[in-house]
């Protein structure tokens, strides 16, 4: 290949790549522009305002759902980093065990089982599980416990990944000088992870703030999620305080993300760097 | 290693499958059982499949109505068949446009990898819901594309797009690109460049290079993405359901409606359950892929 075939190839390429990333955000940024329209007409440019992020304030509906939304995605991330962890050492670490083929299956399988079905099965275990034991009350802790379900198959395949290329030596080395198994994993491979361990957290905190489907059919008749409040509203027709709610939670969901992926990136390059120094030692 | 943590071992492997085991797979177990029961105005809203009788004899009340009544009612055939349609050609669209942007970042500078990576991440991770409602902003009547293109004097009336099946490919492609870029570009990236220059040493035309080494060889990222895309889009709800009208009726409509409009929960459980067994070989060609990839 000569080196002009090179360049035409990569013109194409990168106008591909730029037109991809464009159709990605074009949405996006217009919808914060709208945020701030003064006008209630979304064709009509009304002037600058922020009347419609002050009335979401004012609110009650909005801000008892977002406060739920909160409090079911600290809690689902959390449940569902402790789990994905474990998950992902037990298949990184032991490479058989009775249930093995099972574990690898139900932590890859709800990365494309749609929504829909996961949500009307848990919702159908939900109500099997009142009538046999009076447990669990539909609200709160069913949106909980699904959305640990889906969270974790995140977490597992983010620390999974991590895992595999963390060098054990160090590990092996402080067991050979007397610690424990579970001792040496937590002063040497744990710092390795935490940043994978972490960003997961990040992912499953937005992943769990942003889920619709599933909610709507395990949260019972008394528990609204924000979701499902904003779809109810978009349902209705266009909103201008959904603009600016929208608008907010884009914003705070993205800058997860990026301090996720920077975390993340972070890690390596340090870690590639200390691959250098201990090669030049 | 093995020998010394066998007590710990279970600790660490039991919370996870126990948990999964309960709270992923039992609760098929249990839509497959209401599918068998009948609608009951009752709460639960169906009656019981397996019960006790007063003299301690099991009871088994099945019936294979909801599943005579999926085949007869023709709307579960066409949400299924045009649910499949739709999703078929989205994944292929997404394809199209996500080769070209997965080869670009795996042969972009190492170093403007991760941050390409992320561009394309960033709207996957931030809410479904209101990109599609971003879109939705976009494409609607008085929308942002119709009024530029009127101000502009492309057009003088506005384009119909909203409640129409391209509303439905727009908000498919749109939101699920990401998720055909990232397994792409995993499998591009660990592509050896050499091929490439051995191929092109040996005579053979750049586009030849790449239907006969690059094409084959970043096949099992072709299928991930693809199962990635074509899978949760056959149960899509949302995309239909904002930006799609009344013939726009996909197969996770139907199950929503069912469920939330029609209360009949033992025909919803059919509807999943009839849907799940269509997904069962692209959900195990995807599991084939990942185990295998995983494990290279």
């Amino acid at each position: 290949m000569s080196a002009r075939d090179e360049r035409g190839l990569s013109a194409v390429l990168l106008s591909a790549l730029f037109f991809g990333i464009a159709v990605l955000y074009l949405p996006i940024l217009v919808l914060i522009g709208y945020s701030f329209n003064a006008s209630p007409l979304v064709n009509i440019w009304g002037g600058f305002s922020t009347t419609w992020y002050t009335q979401l304030l004012h609110n009650r509906q909005l801000l008892e759902a977002a406060l739920l939304s909160l409090q079911v995605a600290v809690s689902a991330s959390s449940g569902a980093v402790l789990l994905g962890t474990l998950a992902a050492i037990a298949l990184v670490r032991f490479a058989r065990f009775p249930g093995r083929l099972l574990l690898t299956g139900m932590v890859n399988a709800p990365l494309v089982m749609p929504e829909i079905i996961t949500g009307i099965t848990q919702l159908l275990l939900f109500v099997s599980m009142m009538q046999l034991f009076s447990w669990p009350h539909r609200g709160f802790i069913t949106i909980v416990l699904s959305h640990i379900t889906f969270c974790a198959a995140y977490v597992t395949i983010t620390v999974q990944s991590r895992l595999q290329t963390a060098d054990r030596s160090l590990e092996e080395a402080a067991m050979d000088l007397g610690a424990s198994p579970a001792r040496a994993f937590i002063d040497t491979t744990l710092p390795i992870i935490a940043p994978a361990i972490i960003s997961s957290w990040l992912l499953c905190f937005t992943l769990s703030l942003d889920d619709l489907v599933i909610s709507s059919f395990v949260a019972g008749p008394g528990a609204s999620t924000l979701p499902m409040v904003i779809y109810s509203k978009v349902k209705l027709g266009v909103s201008p305080d959904v603009n600016a709610l929208a608008s907010l939670i884009v914003c705070a969901v993205g800058a997860c993300i990026v301090v996720a992926g920077w975390l993340m990136a972070r890690s390596d390059r340090r870690r590639a760097l200390e691959t250098q120094l201990a090669a030049r030692a | 290693m093995k020998t010394t943590w066998r007590p710990g071992r279970w600790l660490i492997i039991l919370p996870p499958l126990i948990f999964l085991v309960i709270f992923f797979l039992i609760p098929f177990a249990f839509a497959f059982k209401i599918s068998f029961a009948e609608s009951a105005p009752r709460v639960p809203p169906f009656t019981d499949v397996i019960s006790f009788t007063a003299d301690h004899h099991l009871r088994l009340a099945l019936t294979l109505g909801n599943y005579r009544y999926l085949l007869t009612d023709e709307v579960y055939g066409v949400a299924y068949l045009y649910s499949l349609r739709t999703a078929f050609f989205s994944t292929l669209i997404c394809l199209l446009l996500g080769y070209p942007m997965a080869y670009a970042i795996a042969r972009a500078p190492k170093s403007a990898q991760g941050l390409l990576l992320l561009v394309i991440m960033l709207p996957f991770w931030t809410s479904f819901l209101l990109r599609v409602y971003a879109l939705e902003g976009i494409i609607r009547d008085n929308g942002f594309l119709n009024t530029a293109l009127l101000h502009f004097g492309i057009i003088s009336q506005p384009l119909r797009i909203m409640r129409t099946n391209l509303a439905v490919y727009l908000g498919i492609i749109y939101s699920y690109l990401p998720f055909m870029v990232l397994p792409l570009f995993a499998t591009l990236e660990k592509l050896d460049p050499t091929l490439l220059e051995a191929a092109g040493d040996l005579g053979s035309k750049p586009w030849r290079a790449f239907l006969e080494v690059t094409l084959p060889l970043s096949l099992p990222g072709v299928i991930a993405g693809s199962m990635l895309v074509f899978i949760p889009a056959v149960g899509e709800f949302v995309i239909p359901s904002l930006l799609g009208g009344p013939n726009q009726l996909m197969i996770g409509r139907v199950l929503w409606d069912e469920f939330f409009g029609n209360h009949d929960w033992p025909v919803a459980s059919a509807v999943a359950i009839a849907f799940l067994l269509l997904l069962v070989g692209p959900i195990a060609i995807y599991q084939y892929y990942n185990v295998r990839q995983l494990e290279a």
